[in-house]
């Protein structure tokens, strides 16, 4: 199966990647030869089997409700690429 | 012998003797470090200064009493996990400058067992790739043929421990990361069961298959690494509340190998695994063989569609992990008019080709209309993985097969073809998807004088039988003493 450009774009657009014109092709290309590999899949039949999310059992994990010492402030924000008045600054959400 | 080529337990002993310092140690290391990595490029990050200053006050506590098996020991730690205070990259653009605010749990626990932090090892960018050529930064050579790669994703990791350029390594091991490169440049890698290490600080790329794992010169030494790291973490909800055995000194106990059921899965020696390492895997096999154990030909029948699972599965996670990647909180920010727009200018540029490769793939398994037919179907094959295991395991001990197809390829050979770069996984990964656990250790070395691996499979939470059984097999042959000429 081979993806189509639009499709390529449509999946960059999900994934909020901006890509070149060359990079789209190349993941078409890629992309197409990689899913046509994965085919083999469809040879197995899986009606009635459950999926695996995780090979451990899944459970439900509590803690005692209390109170711990949190990352500081400044130092989650020492990270950040613009920051003000103690808060994450970005480009404007509303107009 | 120089102090750089001494192992964990070696150094460990000579500390307590005092025969040398800590400082001592590791000034012989940065030395080694200073006339090797030019070639072997295995470090993205040093920190000569604070190893040294640990390793004083590492003194000052020797002179004062204290012991212990990590004890001044330097260690090097993959560059995906994080260092309270020490940038941490991932190899890639995306994250350059971003300085933790905590360390990873296994990195504490090293570091309260008092071990000697070194510097952080190169990767393929978060941990996608088989190479370390997916890094942004550069490409790490194989100690053992400079013009070939060491392996991935961990490839700095394994290649600083074969180049004696630190004495033991964190990795982590998704799909074969930690496993792969041991076997590529001769050193022992173990990826324990998922949950047993915390992953606390590991940067998550499939957080349902990413382990912690240990590279060293010697079973002994991976053993003393895995007993350092494991155990419950209140803070990963998927590490096990199980106790955490003595697994070094489980190494010598029990009868050796006698009447150990080893199974040897056909699927794993096919066209496709080079002639050579099959040879050599199988003269391991009757080496354990001649130690006690019995072989016994299995079949794990799901072999073939392992790939198919893994690469729709850790893409799909990896999707929703790296969304996180947005330039809003730590790293590259691409300044835009919209915080759309910025997301898009952020990632275009931050990412390299193979994590904009896996983010499109599992964003495409997860989208509306293809949910069932690749994501949901590969969940459902993986239940089918997980059985051939249970059922393998209910006949034999551990399993045995090779770690790689091939020895350590050329660096460029499979950067055109990525579907040609997942296949130098496909002896690791079902490993991962059933949530087992594994070692490589050296088994031999082909024509051309490169290591070839041997593989240990064991059921979960079954590292100490594996680590006997590689223990065993160590001792009685000698290619994990063998050194690459740098």
């Amino acid at each position: 199966m081979k993806l189509t450009l639009d499709e390529v774009e449509h999946i960059a657009e999900l994934a909020r990647l901006d890509l070149s014109q060359a990079e789209t092709a190349m993941y078409q290309e890629q992309l197409s030869a990689i899913l046509e590999y994965f085919e083999r899949l469809r040879q197995l039949s899986t009606e009635d089997i459950p999926p695996t999310a995780t090979a451990l059992p899944l459970r439900s994990v509590m803690r005692e409700d209390v109170a711990g010492q949190p990352t500081s402030r400044e130092d989650i924000l020492h990270n950040a690429p613009a920051d003000e008045e103690g808060c994450f600054e970005v480009p404007a959400v509303l107009e | 012998m120089s102090l750089h080529q001494l192992t964990i337990h070696e150094a460990s002993r000579g500390l307590a003797a005092r025969e040398f310092s800590a400082t001592e140690l590791v000034e012989a290391i940065l030395e080694r470090i200073t006339s090797v990595d030019n070639e072997t490029k295995a470090y993205l990050t040093l920190t000569p200064e604070a190893a040294l200053e640990c390793a004083r006050s590492v003194d000052a506590s020797i002179a004062a009493g204290e012991s212990g098996p990590l004890l001044g020991i330097p260690l090097a730690i993959k560059d995906v996990l994080c260092t309270k205070g020490l940038a941490t990259t991932c190899g890639s653009r995306i994250l350059e400058g971003f300085v933790p605010p905590y360390n990873a749990t296994a990195v504490a626990r090293l570091r309260a067992a008092g071990a000697i932090i070194l510097g952080k090892t190169n990767t393929d960018e978060f941990a996608m790739g088989s190479s370390t050529e997916n890094s942004a930064f550069f490409t790490t050579h194989n100690p053992w043929d400079l013009d070939r790669v060491p392996g991935g994703s961990s490839g700095g990791s394994a290649a600083a421990v074969a180049a004696d350029e630190c004495l033991g390594a964190l990795g982590t091991d998704t799909g074969g990361s930690v496993r792969q490169p041991a076997s590529l440049c001769g050193v022992v890698g173990l990826k324990p069961t998922y949950g047993r290490v915390s992953r606390y600080g590991l940067i998550a790329y499939a957080s349902s298959l990413d382990q912690v794992g240990v590279l060293a010169k010697d079973v002994t030494d991976a053993a003393i690494m895995l007993e350092a790291v494991s155990g419950h973490d209140p803070r990963d909800s998927t590490s096990l509340d199980a106790p955490v055995p003595q697994y070094e000194a489980a190494l010598a106990q029990g009868d050796g190998l006698k009447c150990l059921r080893i199974g040897v899965p056909k699927e794993y020696f096919v066209e496709g695994v080079d002639p050579e390492v099959q040879t050599s895997v199988r003269a391991a096999i009757d080496k354990l063989v001649e130690l006690g154990a019995t072989a016994h030909e299995i079949s794990l029948p799901h072999t073939d569609y392992a790939l198919p699972v893994y690469y729709l599965i850790a893409p799909a996670e990896a999707s929703a992990n790296l969304a996180r990647y947005d330039g809003v909180r730590y790293g590259l920010r691409v300044d835009a008019d919209s915080p759309i727009e910025m997301y898009r200018a952020t990632r275009g540029q931050g990412f390299g080709a193979e994590v904009k490769r896996r983010i499109m793939l599992g964003t495409y398994a997860l989208s509306a209309g293809y949910y069932d037919a690749y994501y949901l179907k590969a969940q459902k094959v993986r239940t089918l993985i997980k059985a051939d295991f249970d059922a393998a395991f209910d006949e034999v001990e551990v399993i045995a097969t090779p770690v790689s197809p091939t020895t350590a390829f050329h660096i460029g050979a499979k950067t055109d073809d990525p579907l040609q770069m997942y296949l130098s996984d496909v002896l690791t990964m079902s490993v991962n998807l059933a949530g087992n656990c594994g070692i490589s250790l050296p088994c031999g070395f082909d024509q051309a004088g490169l290591p070839v691996g041997l593989q240990l499979i064991g059921p979960a939470l079954a590292e100490e039988r594996i680590l006997r059984t590689a223990f065993a097999y160590e001792q009685a042959t000698d290619w994990h003493s063998r050194r690459p000429a740098l």
